[in-house]
């Protein structure tokens, strides 16, 4: 009884493993780029790699095009390769992504007006949480010692 | 005087930030466009019936038309699909429809093709986007997806998931008649 949804769930799984493999062998390989589909130069692989871990895949929208299996997560991963491949630097990538997809894209929005509360807010908190502490402590060291 | 007072905004505070939070009329997946009010993205690729011909959007300059980025691997795109029938049946601009493939291959086409031919055409062209470039110079990440373009050529107004009659009355027709009508 319990057996028959598993064994359902673990086929759905390996068919979708298994499209996605041949998906990925389906993708012609690119100039630059070795049979893994890697960059051929290490200096770029490493720059592809922590530049599509910084962008948010947004068909999933939790998880970085680095580490999704969807289509345009594969798609936007070719597209960054192709970008580096043509000596384009990590500005002109981000700017791409960005003038398409809006800066949601990115995991680490950069400081603007317009994200200055998500980056301050922390640290606002922090000031607010140390104030509290310094008035109560105050209070209370003003109270008599009769407890 | 502050110690009821400060909770007290901080209520008030949290109730609206509630209201916008929790509208259950917001989506939350639906990200506002960057390229509202910028030139929408130009491409030239084959025609999905006649793949001897080109569909571009450079051709359309001057006039308003609508963008429709489908697929037939998308269920949300068959929903849609008796709408775009019946909207495209006002004639009031040009659909142009973008047959994103996701999977690269050919074979897309051919279902398109089969798709229109079974369930009716509501585009004046459809475009085969084989590579899936245009969809990303479009920044579309869900399909099916609908642009509205400006005759200045800029994208007025985007619309994510299925289109419906409601939103074709509410959202683009009044655009449209803003924009001054293009002509279909």
């Amino acid at each position: 009884m319990s057996r028959g949804p598993h064994a359902w769930l673990l086929a759905l799984v390996l068919a979708a493993a298994a499209a996605g493999f041949g998906e990925a062998r389906a993708e012609p390989p690119a100039a630059g780029l070795d049979a893994h589909g890697q960059l051929q130069n290490p200096a770029l692989q490493a720059r592809f790699e922590r530049i599509a871990k910084e962008l948010r895949c947004l068909q999933c929208q939790n998880e970085s095009i680095a580490d999704s299996n969807a289509d345009l997560a594969r798609d936007l991963r070719r597209q960054v390769r192709e970008m580096l491949v043509a000596g384009k630097s990590d500005d002109a990538i981000f700017s791409f992504m960005t003038d398409r997809y809006g800066e949601f894209v990115r995991f680490a929005p950069p400081l603007s007006p317009k994200t200055a509360l998500i980056w301050g807010a922390p640290f606002f908190m922090l000031l607010l949480g140390a104030a509290v502490i310094y008035r109560v402590v105050r209070q209370r060291s003003r109270m008599p010692l009769d407890d | 005087m502050w110690k009821f007072l400060l909770p007290f905004a901080a209520f008030v505070a949290l109730i609206v930030l509630f209201a916008f939070g929790l509208n259950p009329k917001r989506d939350i997946h639906a990200l506002p466009s960057p390229l509202i009010g910028k030139p929408a993205p130009e491409f030239a690729l084959s025609d999905v019936i006649d793949p001897s011909a080109v569909v571009s959007n450079a051709a359309l300059k001057g006039q308003v038309y609508v963008v429709n980025v489908w697929g037939t691997w998308c269920a949300e795109c068959r929903v849609e699909h008796e709408e775009l029938l019946a909207i495209s049946q006002q004639h009031v601009v040009p659909i142009i429809g973008i047959d994103w493939s996701v999977d690269h291959g050919p074979g897309e086409r051919e279902k398109a093709k089969q798709w229109l031919e079974r369930l009716g055409n509501p585009y004046t062209q459809v475009a085969f986007d084989q590579q899936g470039r245009t969809a990303i110079d479009f920044g579309v990440y869900a399909a099916p997806e609908t642009f509205l373009v400006d005759g200045q050529g800029n994208v007025i107004f985007k619309h994510i998931s299925g289109m419906t009659q409601e939103v074709w009355e509410k959202e683009f027709l009044p655009r449209i008649a803003a924009a001054g009508k293009g002509g279909a």
